[in-house]
């Protein structure tokens, strides 16, 4: 299934935010009860009926009934093109603050981190941001940083002492703040 | 055992659609056998943690190398032959005697390939995904690998194009070993920051 996906990808003209997209998009009772080569199956295989390379029928007809994934929620228009951010923005030691806003389509800014403050470790090479890959098939580069959080800013008095959860972010995932522990 | 009885299992309906959309792919001309066969190869025999295993042993062994490894792990890595797709921007972390490393993806499964191959199921499991970054110190526990209170667990959530990999500690007792010996006692896990060598 590795290498099928990897030939089916390449010879569609789908990128790696766009199959990780179409992953997220499977229905959520199937993603949890099948495994993680079915979640490459399903995910293929959606992108090559959206894409007109294959059909529904065509799978149908030789494997019963083959469940793909939920339609986008969002489209190209709706990403935010804001002017892209290559020149980082913020500097090692920075405290930074990450924006609390949601997107109903793919993005890398995991959710336990919304909201919350930490601190930049590293800025690291640019990046082209995920959004518009998988969405508008366009590459534009934007810093990149990696960010820690204590675990106490994460998950309270759950979080536990000497413990801390770094996190790669791209540059409009974040917002500057007066302070972060 | 020419008597034994052999039952050809069905395929279940999961191999049956891989095999259908492998056929159609062939049938349309958008993969060959050959591509396939070519990847299936280059992952089995040229990625693997034999590689990241000795990268940490040189770096054991000779400090200038572990130097640069620490500063940019991928032109150090790429010393020793290895690269490759997932292993564009490599980041070596290291464990010391106050700092323990681990490393997750919350967000799927990113993994250094050229360095550890392909990532072993439980690393792909949402369990291991969720727990990690939540309570890093009882899953380790359970895992095999107690970290004490007085040691700063450090988690690294692989969410965009870095792929990270721990440089273990060395174990004590292992002066005389030579680098070859020194590779055979470094493990995946260790190389994930899930266990010592």
């Amino acid at each position: 299934m590795f290498a099928i996906a990897g030939g089916a990808l390449g010879a569609g003209g789908f990128n790696t935010p766009m199959f990780r997209h179409a992953i997220e998009r499977m229905d959520p009772g199937h993603y949890l009860t099948s495994g993680y080569y079915e979640h490459w199956l399903t995910a293929v295989a959606t992108l090559l009926v959206e894409g007109g390379f294959v059909t529904r029928d065509e799978l149908d007809a030789r494997a019963g009934p083959f469940p793909l994934s939920l339609p986008a929620a969002v489209s190209a228009a709706d990403v935010d093109g804001g002017p892209p951010v290559s020149m980082p923005r913020f500097e090692v030691g920075d405290p930074v603050r990450v924006r609390d806003e949601g997107f109903a389509g793919h993005t890398r800014c995991p959710r336990y981190v919304r909201g919350r403050r930490g601190r930049v470790v590293a800025v690291e090479p640019v990046a082209p941001a995920p959004e518009l890959e998988a969405h508008a098939a366009e590459k534009v580069d934007e810093a990149v940083y990696a960010v820690r959080f204590e675990s106490t800013e994460l998950w309270g008095d759950e979080g536990g002492e000497q413990c801390c959860v770094h996190v790669d972010l791209y540059e409009h995932y974040l917002e500057p703040t007066g302070e972060a522990p | 055992m020419s008597d034994a009885h052999h039952h050809p299992t069905e395929p279940s309906p999961v191999e049956r659609r891989v095999q259908a959309l492998e056929e159609l792919l062939v049938e349309k001309g958008m993969v060959t056998p050959d591509f396939i066969d070519v990847v299936v190869e280059t992952m089995s025999n040229d990625f693997g943690p034999m590689n990241g295993a000795k990268v940490v042993a040189r770096a054991w062994v000779d400090p200038h190398y572990k130097a640069r490894l620490l500063a940019d792990g991928t032109p150090a890595i790429a010393e020793l032959g290895f690269g490759g797709p997932e292993g564009d921007h490599i980041v070596v972390v290291e464990n010391t005697p106050d700092v323990h490393n681990v490393v997750v993806c919350t967000l799927c499964s990113c993994y250094p390939w050229p360095v550890l191959g392909l990532p072993p199921n439980w690393y792909k499991s949402p369990p291991y995904r969720a727990r990690m970054v939540r309570e890093p110190r009882a899953l380790l526990a359970e895992m095999g690998c107690p970290v004490p209170d007085a040691v700063e667990i450090r988690v690294w959530d692989s969410s965009a194009e870095i792929r990270y990999l721990v440089l273990p500690e060395r174990p004590a007792g292992t002066d005389g070993a030579s680098e070859d010996e020194l590779a055979a006692l470094v493990t995946r896990d260790a190389m994930i920051g899930v266990a010592r060598p």
